[in-house]
């Protein structure tokens, strides 16, 4: 398989990026994407460039390290799909596929296709949490809860941290991955003690972070791996409201 | 140096107990002027990292990723086993640690493995509370499942992602402490090695991995969390970036290897495709409680798998394991596949696969039910392979996936070096020579959480006397330098090969000679090559970039400079132990229907190695049984 890649390079954060043309030959389609970037960092380092630096990690669509904008679109062609879970069988023979970094102000170029997403740590420090040290948890079956609860936490608890629904959105809001937090701790009992001060500490951290707000055109979970619906911004927005009215 | 287990006295239940009640404290005034630097943040890292701040200690963070979130405690999918006895089914603390003990095959500590069950269940109670949301039952309660090596339903798990869910437990309440200012964290930042001032390891050098920059950090002790060294085999179910070099390092320094050669083949990952291939993704052995392996009975048989029908196909598990069948432990089911693969039956393109199939299940539960257990299993699966599972079976293959071996440590997770620890997946302590199934995130979470927030006082309370020495110390300087000319002499040498064309070399012989089967020509030919590829490298290797700047490929050759070196060590322990036990499978210690042969006379230790200037000396830490008498570990 013959392919042409149009790929951003850029050296550091403060650079000028520009796109590079590599023509490639001997890709698979059983190769995955990454695989193909790896092809194309071998042939490089023989030729003595510089290879080009990407995130990736596990591999298989769960850390969440990946990810990259594919010809115009969060993570490639597909919906709910992380880019290291993209074959080249989703190319034809001959294709030119651009590639570029995450574009959102929250998150910084820091080389070529690698951005910095550690705003979104930051959102995290904010209340993602049960405040209770190590060691005074009480038996665990003492707390019931309802099989609906439970799976309608893990559904947003399921989040990656990718970054794909701040890269797709035109306003590169946040609304998405903070909502799912908020939600997968706030719907359990055990986050009631902490709800309001976990919802208003990760949104107002969303705000200082520059990340823009949510205009609900549901362009992010059209590529959430996780498949997070936009319904939950809607719950986080409904318990943000009955936050700040009811306290 | 004599090898100190340091196990406590007095009956294997107080064991712990009493440790606890006689181990040296510390006042909370004084767990202030403590620095802990933790290197890694996977379950292991961030659970110790988190619990050391909420103790009052200054505890500074290590991860190569971006995130703390992306370690790769992250990627375990099936569960988490505890000795709850939820299901009535007959559980206790006593049983999961022999299952436990005799799923290791009698290579690990009593003492430890017992430790290992009686701390499953508050773990459980800790999670919990942290707000993980596991399987629930409609009633509430919490639901619970099987898993390979047991006969008792302990497993909790939360979809087919507990790891990702555990972890970011984790993360959360390590996230907490950094809010707090009680963990400073810095992510992307690989240690390169490791600082030791007069016998004690009192530092780190570390690498920016955003500027290349090299920086020093010295603290009181060092807790290496850095997770499993699998990679060696190049193709294998783990995260690119997991290596070895921390504990390489540390080993380099001192601390000694245990059971270097121990490391687990999964049975279920998805198999090879191509040359190209950068890892092989596992499918949890959680669907093993549901779904069916077979072969066709008939070699080289090209037709599609619904096309052969029931009686043509052969269930090896269940023909060879009636009691366990599908559920038989890793080892053996890996073992089973391989010999059905290599006598010329197994299935898919390259012939290197065997089917894992769920037509029974979806006609007896429904598809419904089966898909509410391993969603993400399946859809994953389609995602990867572009077939569906609901359809027609799964194609699966053995994939190196855990290194029960490690860096040696004491009952309270010390290695040799005192002041340097090991917790997770990184050191040898409860597993013996084959991890069970979902004791994986079990025995990280509890080193992490329970065991070292416990022990570590033990030795700092001594530590409070010493200054710390800082980071312009001689030895800092020193190791700093041999940092920085290890780097410069890769990138000068400027060769015609790619990190990753030895990489692959390197995986191939370590995936013939020391994986699933071993023999002594076979491991004494593999060390010769390895030092081969050795010396190649450092010939012919070339990488591009710079000292000074982001460079993965940089990265990439420091961490294979490292697996080289350790490869020749899992060679010589392989070849040393004549025996075959758990995942160390010796061909010519075998019964006459190919079941391992375990040699309780001559080989009932641990084989510890020191590094001896390139060469390896052999100490012995004999195990002692004293509540369970080894048994031959039977699965039929």
């Amino acid at each position: 398989m013959k392919i042409t890649f149009k790929i951003w390079r850029q050296e550091g954060a403060n650079s000028e990026g520009s796109f590079k043309t590599y023509d490639i030959d001997g890709l698979t389609e059983d190769m995955s994407f990454l695989e193909a970037l790896d092809h194309l960092n071998e042939r490089l380092v023989l030729k003595g460039e510089k290879v080009v630096a990407f995130d990736h990690d596990c591999r298989e669509g769960i850390c969440g390290q990946c990810g990259v904008f594919i010809n115009g679109r969060a993570h490639g062609p597909h919906d709910h799909m992380t880019t290291c879970q993209l074959h080249m069988r989703s190319f034809k023979d001959g294709e030119t596929i651009v590639v570029e970094p995450y574009r959102a102000g929250a998150f910084p170029v820091v080389k070529d296709l690698v951005v910095d997403r550690t705003a979104f740590d930051r959102i995290i420090e904010q209340g993602a949490y049960i405040t209770a040290k190590t060691g005074t948890a009480a038996e665990a079956n003492a707390i019931l809860i309802p099989k609906e609860v439970a799976d309608n936490s893990m559904d947003v608890a399921a989040c990656i941290g990718c970054g794909a629904c701040v890269a797709t959105c035109k306003n590169a809001s946040a609304a998405l991955f903070t909502s799912a937090k908020i939600n997968h701790l706030n719907k359990l009992p055990q986050g009631q003690p902490e709800a309001h001060r976990r919802l208003v500490g990760m949104t107002d951290q969303m705000a200082i972070e520059n990340f823009g707000s949510c205009t609900f055109t549901a362009a992010c979970e059209v590529e959430c791996p996780a498949e997070i619906s936009i319904s939950s911004i809607a719950e986080m927005n409904a318990r943000y409201v009955k936050a700040k009215l009811f306290g | 140096m004599t090898l100190d287990s340091k196990i406590p006295a007095g009956r294997l239940e107080d064991k712990w107990t009493s440790y606890q009640a006689k181990s040296h404290l510390i006042n909370p005034a004084n767990k202030k002027k403590l620095n802990i630097l933790v290197v890694g943040s996977g379950l292991a890292g961030a659970g110790a990292a988190a619990t050391l701040a909420e103790l009052g200690y200054q505890v500074q963070c290590f991860c190569y990723q971006d995130s703390p979130r992306r370690a790769h405690s992250v990627a375990a999918q099936g569960g988490i086993n505890a000795a709850k006895n939820y299901q009535h089914d007959g559980d206790s603390v006593w049983r999961m640690f022999y299952d436990t003990l005799k799923g290791g095959d009698f290579r690990s500590r009593e003492a430890n493995t017992y430790r290992l069950a009686e701390l499953s269940a508050p773990l459980i109670d800790h999670f919990v509370q942290q707000g993980v949301p596991f399987a629930r039952e409609y009633g509430g309660v919490l639901a619970n499942r099987s898993f390979g090596g047991v006969q008792v339903q302990r497993t909790f798990y939360a979809r087919g992602q507990t790891g990702q869910q555990l972890l970011l437990a984790a993360y959360s309440q390590l996230s907490k402490m950094i809010r707090a200012k009680k963990v400073a964290m810095f992510a992307r930042h690989e240690v390169l090695d490791i600082v030791v001032i007069q016998g004690k390891a009192k530092g780190v050098i570390a690498r920016d991995l955003a500027t290349g920059e090299i920086k020093r950090f010295a603290a009181d002790a060092v807790v290496l969390a850095t997770g499993g060294y699998s990679r060696v085999f190049r193709l294998s179910t783990l995260a690119i970036g997991c290596n070895g070099s921390a504990i390489w390092k540390a080993h380099k320094r001192g601390a000694y290897f245990a059971a270097p050669s121990f490391t687990q083949i999964h049975p279920t990952a998805l198999p090879q495709t191509s040359e190209s291939q950068s890892k092989l993704t596992l499918m949890s052995e959680s669907l093993r409680n549901d779904g069916r392996i077979w072969v066709p009975k008939k070699k080289d048989d090209n037709r599609q798998a619904k096309d052969i029908p029931e009686e043509e196909r052969d269930y090896y598990l269940e023909r060879r394991y009636p009691s366990f069948g599908n559920l038989a432990p890793r080892d053996i089911a890996s073992r089973a596949a391989k010999e059905r693969i290599d006598a010329g039956y197994g299935v898919g393109q390259l012939k290197n696969a065997v089917y894992l199939d769920f037509k029974h299940a979806i006609n007896k539960l429904g598809k419904d039910v089966i898909q509410d257990k391993y969603g993400n299993l399946f859809s994953m699966y389609e995602k990867i392979t572009g077939i569906n599972a609901y359809e027609e079976p799964m194609k699966i293959s053995p994939a190196a996936h855990f290194s029960m071996g490690g860096l040696w440590v004491d009952y309270e997770l010390m290695t040799s070096i005192p002041g340097l620890y090991a917790i997770g997946e990184c050191n040898y302590s409860d597993h013996g020579a084959n991890r069970l199934g979902a004791n994986s995130l079990l025995q990280t979470s509890i080193d992490g959480y329970f065991i070292l927030p416990n022990t570590i006082n033990n030795y700092l309370e001594g530590e409070l006397k010493e200054t710390r020495p800082d980071v312009n110390h001689p030895e800092f300087v020193k190791v700093e330098d041999e940092v920085k000319s290890q780097i410069g002499k890769i990138l000068a040498i400027n060769g015609h090969r790619t990190t990753d064309d030895f990489h692959r070399e390197l995986g191939k012989v370590m995936w013939q000679e020391c994986a699933m089967s071993r023999n002594k020509k076979g491991l004494e030919k593999a060390i010769l090559q390895i030092k081969e590829i050795k010396d190649a490298f450092w010939k012919e290797v070339k990488v591009t970039g710079h000292d000074n700047e982001m460079n993965p490929e940089l990265e990439k050759a420091l961490r294979l400079a490292d697996f080289i070196e350790l490869a020749i060590l899992m060679c010589t322990d392989a070849l040393e132990r004549n025996e075959s036990c758990g995942a160390h499978f010796r061909e010519e210690y075998q019964t006459e229907d190919g079941e391992a042969m375990r040699n309780d006379e001559d080989y009932k230790y641990v084989s510890v190695w020191e590094y001896d200037a390139g060469d390896f000396k052999l100490h012995k830490e004999v195990l002692e049984f004293e509540y369970v008498q080894p048994t031959v570990r039977s699965y039929k």
